[in-house]
């Protein structure tokens, strides 16, 4: 059993408003992300959930019980800290044993738990050494080692894999799904990389300035963002957004392109939208109907593939393409939109009206 | 024991030490540094020599014209005469040395014990008016002991603390516990709050988390503090002649001086008192001495 649920958390820092009416709910079992930029509120939403902070308003019900007053060892969570909060006179060993000294372990259970631990996490040989004699992504392992092991209702991790490297990060990535899968257990788990969000998430929340902008799947926060902030945040390279207005059976640009109006929009004429375009739905290769014309701006080969800026008036608009693609800057090119994959958003509250008719 | 507290609090990786950079070179020192620096150490070693010197001079050479720098007979009459007195038994002055250990002691341990929760508490707790409060706590200590003493006299005749050891350990404790405070607040401070966050999660009480985890990285902060405090009970003067009279309640401070005056004064014995008196908190700020840097230097120490 595991669920966690926040109802309208509130909680200023001063002048700063940390949270603003975040409500989460966890289901038992499953791997939750909570997605945002630095400083979105993330680390204080752990936080409240651990019981570490003192809240302006809302509840925390653990397991369907009102858990909103108790201590955090009540609450019987584990936590992997952002900055990893590691005890600096104690052995990495006597890191990882303290959850199961707190709780009162027999030696014997506490040397079989850290030694399997320390297996999993490939940590073996830094048992004796301290936390200030090991690298960043040894301290952050070790975090995760005293984290899991112990089996508490649910497992909060603040960016547990922001400091490794790229290599590690991928294995860890695996690692901890795999980790999630076989224990069976909840995980909220913060993050500010997409790509961790959307390959290990069962959901996602996506949070703004201490307020949740989406809750979903990967993939619904991916294909159907509820807003042109989350359209923006979730993707690389960025969604491109274009202002523009519906008139008829045509979309018309600020800058003076036009596009056939896709089926699926209810917006009125008139109304001022953003045209969300991403990258891999843009093609400056293939021939179509649907296209904008533009120039060349700058190419970012990444390797397996390249990305084109062109500029289309004063917006630039990011195109995926083959890593062979080649051109000179200023040069005249058409770019092929996939409008059945195209999003569009009201410019002034920037919401979605994607929704409707897909 | 020899943890500075650049190592206890640091998370990061091990950082290499770099040395100081603005240490001479000893071939670099010129002739006036030198001089100056002789001349320096003349003027402050010079009392404490003399005072040294006059402790183990007969009192013949004590008072000699010309003064004898070395030429004179080494005696230790005079640190005899300090602990026993001449009739026999045990002399006022080693009562005296006494009572000030047990008064400086426990002075000291309880304003540590007082003052360091009370830092941590307002390092760590959202306090109301914490600013207020503690310029409050500091304030207290704006006051010269002089300008209380009379009404302290005063309160302390009405309950009887008047000529009583327990009223100057209370009035000691009262003036450590502010500077306590404010030092371990500094101290408390720079130890991140997340090591009792983590404790807590691991199922500890917020108790036992600062107990297990914190406390252990302010020891080098409360061995300062209390070097200081400890200082400061040993060698305060006002409070001790004023709330004290007789011989076996009064601390070192008043009875040295009162060596001095009459008909004549026994400079060798004053001397010899000096040294004795001084030699205490010598012994220990030097034990401590790792930890009253590590403590005094804090300040510098980044996160
Ligand atoms: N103890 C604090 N005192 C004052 N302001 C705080 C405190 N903790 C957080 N804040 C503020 O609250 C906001 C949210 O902080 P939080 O740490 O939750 O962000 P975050 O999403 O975890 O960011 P990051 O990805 O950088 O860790 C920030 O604007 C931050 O400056
Ligand atoms: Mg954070």
């Amino acid at each position: 059993m595991g669920t966690v649920a926040v109802q309208g958390l509130c909680k200023s820092f001063g002048k700063v408003q940390a949270l603003d009416g975040v409500t989460l709910d966890v289901p038992d079992g499953s791997f939750f992300v909570v997605l945002g930029p630095s400083g979105a509120g993330k680390t204080t939403t752990l936080r409240a959930i651990a019981g570490l902070e003192k809240l302006d308003a809302g509840s925390v019900h653990l397991d369907g019980r009102d858990a909103t007053g108790d201590t955090p060892a009540a609450r019987d969570l584990a936590m992997v800290f952002q900055n990893y909060a590691l005890y600096p006179r104690h052995t990495v060993y006597e890191n990882i044993a303290s959850p199961l000294r707190a709780r009162r372990c027999s030696s014997s259970e506490i040397a079989a738990a850290v030694e399997q631990m320390s297996n999993l996490l490939h940590i073996e040989r830094l048992l004796q050494r301290r936390p200030a004699q090991l690298s960043g992504g040894e301290m952050q392992r070790v975090a995760l080692a005293r984290a899991l092991v112990r089996r508490p209702r649910a497992f909060l991790m603040d960016e547990p894999l922001t400091n490794l490297d790229l290599k590690l990060r991928v294995e860890m990535r695996t690692e901890l799904t795999r980790i999630h899968r076989s224990l069976g257990a909840t995980f909220v788990y913060v993050t500010n990389d997409q790509i961790e969000a959307l390959s290990m998430a069962d959901q996602v929340a996506v949070l703004k300035e201490g307020t949740v902008q989406q809750v979903g799947t990967p993939t619904e926060v991916y294909e159907r963002p509820a807003n042109k902030w989350v359209a923006g945040f979730v993707g690389s390279p960025p969604i491109s957004l274009l202002a523009c207005r519906a008139e008829g059976d045509r979309l018309v640009g600020a800058e003076g392109w036009t596009l056939p109006r896709p089926r699926w929009t209810t917006a009125e004429d008139g109304r001022a939208l953003l045209l969300g375009l991403r990258a891999e739905d843009l093609s400056v290769e293939q021939r179509g109907d649907a296209s904008l014309s533009g120039e060349l701006y700058g190419l970012e080969p990444l390797g397996d593939r390249t990305v084109v800026d062109v500029r289309v008036g004063t917006e630039i608009l990011k195109v995926k393409a083959r890593p062979t693609v080649t051109g000179t800057p200023g040069e005249r090119l058409r770019v092929t939109v996939d409008l059945d994959r195209a999003h569009l958003f009201d410019a002034g509250t920037g919401l979605s009206l994607s929704e409707a008719g897909r | 024991m020899a943890v500075s507290v650049d190592e206890a609090v640091s998370t990061g990786p091990a950082r290499d030490h770099t040395p100081p950079a603005r240490r001479l070179g000893s071939r670099g020192r010129s002739v006036l540094e030198v001089a100056l620096l002789t001349v320096l150490a003349v003027v402050m070693l010079f009392p404490v020599l003399w005072m040294i010197e006059t402790s183990i001079k007969e009192n013949r050479d004590v008072y000699a014209i010309p003064a004898k720098f070395f030429d004179f007979k080494v005696t230790l009459d005079h640190y005899k005469d300090v602990f026993v007195d001449p009739g026999g038994g045990r002399s006022a002055l080693s009562v005296s040395f006494l009572n000030s250990v047990v008064v400086a002691g426990v002075s000291t341990v309880l304003a540590t014990v007082l003052g360091v929760p009370a830092a941590w508490a307002y390092s760590r707790f959202a306090v109301k008016a914490k600013k207020d409060q503690l310029f409050f706590i500091l304030s207290t200590r704006f006051m010269p002991p002089v300008v209380v003493v009379i009404p302290i006299f005063l309160m302390y005749r009405q309950v009887g603390l008047i000529d009583n050891k327990l009223g100057l350990i209370l009035i000691y404790a009262a003036f450590n516990v502010p500077f306590t405070i404010w030092m371990m607040k500094g101290f408390v401070d720079e130890v991140p709050a997340e090591y009792e966050d983590a404790a807590m999660l691991d199922g500890y009480t917020r108790l036992q988390a600062f107990r297990r985890f914190t406390l252990p990285l302010l020891v080098p902060g409360i061995a300062a503090t209390a070097v200081f405090a400890l200082i400061f009970s040993w060698n305060e003067f006002v409070f001790a002649t004023f709330l004290t009279s007789s011989d076996d309640v009064r601390t070192a401070p008043p009875a040295i001086a009162g060596l001095i005056g009459g008909t004549t004064t026994d400079w060798g014995l004053v001397a010899a008192a000096s040294v004795v008196f001084a030699l205490p908190v010598l012994v220990f700020a030097y034990l401590v001495r790792k930890h009253l840097i590590a403590g005094v230097t804090l300040g510098a120490v980044r996160r």
